[in-house]
């Protein structure tokens, strides 16, 4: 389209200023402020240089904090991904393919609701005085469950949470691979079938090379969403037991808001941005390479 | 498959199995969370899974009045905002980015689809500083610009892919005769990508809504705070009227699951196109 030189520029203009003073701007101010002692309401700020990071990386709290991620990221993949792959595969296997509409929506739901409910939900099943949790662990496994508290005991509390996303993504997860399954040519599954491949083998050799690509994108998606994960901790534990379920995020919160150590906070939100940026770079490799 | 050996029986079997035990497990907490809303503690210490025996309607009641009547209103507030702004700025920008040839173009679109790769997590002390020094700090504003700000790169991502593929004849004829490349945004481009901006917007209705975190940093005010925050203040509120604070939960629930059920189509269709999780 022909027009004066200026004219893309004014319906481009808006969208790019929003971004740059309310996206970049911060990105690039979180970098320049971690390298000062500051505080929410006293004026002034007090040049430290890298003090701040080689404090984080002797701070016991920021090693648990990577490490609750990390776990969350790993057991993501094998519960959201790999899983949502097995139920994928399942629900559009040729037996089930007619029948499964429900159990599609019905997995698909938890993931449209807001964190707080599912979050305030969980917190109150997992309750030992209000919710049945325990009660049903008691009745399934006979354990004895009288000093159950999942999210009150520093060795359960970050993976009750981790346990919750996962009920609350796997059928997101698995959705997005059927939509990938079924946008597969019906003409490559039957040449397989004609060859005389199995349902096994056509899912093995036709279909996951097919969504091999959704397949990374799940992983991206879900690795990437592991370390920015906030409302699901803080809904649930606060962080708590003390730090033991504590995320980065999280604690970028409580360094800033709840200590007053503004700098400290944005040496964390530094490192998050390094790990996110690294990892969709990384993946982004993977995707190339897989190519070939 | 008309002969169906006892391998292929086997295999249906525990394929029911599974699913059935999945799709309870989805089904009990909600079907505790629906139940509970209607229940005195006393009957919600002693029967957790019965049905009430007095079905407690003023537990609704309770939770509208200390809040959750208004946390939805300022809810519907914000989330119609953001919508409605994000939605006019990122078509704008899809349109120039997509219907111009100009230097720097790519350049252009890059910088703005790098907002990507950016969370709010990482910027959130900047964030609320900025937001102070505009003096909008505790306001409504605080949390829809941020929102907007935040949700640009992908809503431009989904408009612009969608406006490459279809073909820019009518727009091009409507030039020579004559009209604006304003009346042409508005008159033909925007009819024409209905889909894409239905899905798109849909979408961020259902991350607006559900937004917690800038929402909890950038507010202080109870009487302006969203659904999903005003909710997680309710625990403190109602820390002993569990029915209560069960049947808030209900009632945040419905708007969503009512949204899910009428447009899932779109909704389906915008989320495979972008793949991007909340």
């Amino acid at each position: 389209m022909r027009a004066k030189k200026i004219t893309p520029f004014l319906y481009i203009f808006p969208a790019l200023a929003i971004l740059l003073v309310f996206v970049y701007v911060p990105i690039i101010l979180n970098f320049f402020w971690s390298l000062f002692q500051w505080n929410a309401y006293t004026p002034g700020m007090n040049w430290v240089g890298f003090d701040y990071y080689v404090r984080l990386f002797q701070d016991e709290n920021f090693w648990v904090c990577l490490k609750n991620n990390t776990m969350y990221a790993l057991i993501s993949l094998v519960g959201q991904v790999a899983f949502g792959l097995v139920i994928a595969a399942i629900l559009e296997s040729q037996y089930m393919r007619s029948r499964s509409t429900f159990f599609r929506s019905l997995f698909f739901i938890p993931s449209i609701m807001s964190m707080t409910i599912i979050g305030l939900l969980f917190y109150l099943f997992y309750n030992p005085n209000v919710g049945p949790f325990n009660a049903l662990v008691h009745m399934f496994t006979g354990m004895d469950t009288t000093n159950l508290d999942i999210l009150g005991s520093p060795e359960t509390a970050i993976y009750g949470v981790i346990a919750v996303s996962q009920w609350m993504w796997f059928g997101y997860m698995a959705m997005l691979l059927i939509i990938g399954i079924q946008k597969i040519p019906d003409e490559l599954n039957e040449a397989a079938y004609i060859d005389g491949a199995n349902q096994f083998q056509v899912f093995w050799n036709v279909t996951i090379p097919n969504i091999k690509e959704m397949i990374l994108v799940d992983t991206i998606v879900c690795v990437v969403g592991s370390f920015k994960l906030f409302d699901e901790v803080y809904i649930m534990t606060k962080g708590g037991p003390g730090y033991s379920s504590e995320v980065l995020s999280g604690y970028i919160y409580k360094a800033a808001f709840r200590q007053d150590e503004m700098g400290y906070a944005c040496t964390i939100a530094v490192v998050l941005f390094i790990i996110t940026f690294l990892l969709s770079l990384l993946q982004m490799k993977v995707s190339n390479s897989g190519k070939e | 498959m008309k002969n169906t050996t006892w391998t292929a029986k086997l295999a249906h079997f525990f394929i029911w199995a599974l699913l059935i035990l999945l799709s309870i497990s989805i089904i009990v907490p909600f079907y505790w969370m629906v139940v509970t809303g209607f229940k005195n503690n006393a009957e919600l210490y002693n029967n957790s899974f019965g049905l009430p025996e007095v079905w407690q309607v003023k537990n609704y009641v309770t939770a509208w009045k200390v809040g959750v009547g208004r946390f939805l209103g300022n809810s519907l507030l914000v989330t119609v905002s953001s919508t409605v702004l994000t939605m006019a700025i990122s078509s704008a920008c899809a349109f120039g980015l997509s219907r111009f040839q100009f230097k720097g173009r790519e350049a252009l679109f890059i910088l703005v689809l790098a907002g990507l790769l950016l969370a709010p997590q990482v910027a959130v002390v900047p964030l609320y500083r900025i937001l102070s020094a505009f003096g909008i700090y505790n306001t409504y504003l605080a949390m829809i610009i941020p929102y907007v700000a935040f949700r640009i790169p992908f809503t431009v991502f989904l408009i612009r892919a969608y406006l490459l593929d279809f073909p820019k004849d009518i727009e091009e004829a409507a030039i020579i005769d004559g009209c604006s490349t304003f009346g042409i945004f508005i008159k033909i481009t925007l009819p024409v990508s209905k889909p894409v901006l239905a899905s798109a917007a849909l979408l961020a209705v259902m991350n607006f809504w559900n937004e917690f975190m800038m929402a909890m940093i950038f507010t202080s005010d109870n009487n302006i705070r969203t659904i999903p925050l005003g909710l997680s203040t309710l625990k403190g509120t109602l820390s002993t009227d569990w029915g209560s604070l069960i049947a808030g939960l209900v009632i945040a629930a419905i708007p969503v699951v009512l949204l899910f059920v009428v447009f899932q189509k779109q909704f389906v269709r915008g989320m495979t196109a972008g793949g991007v999780k909340g």
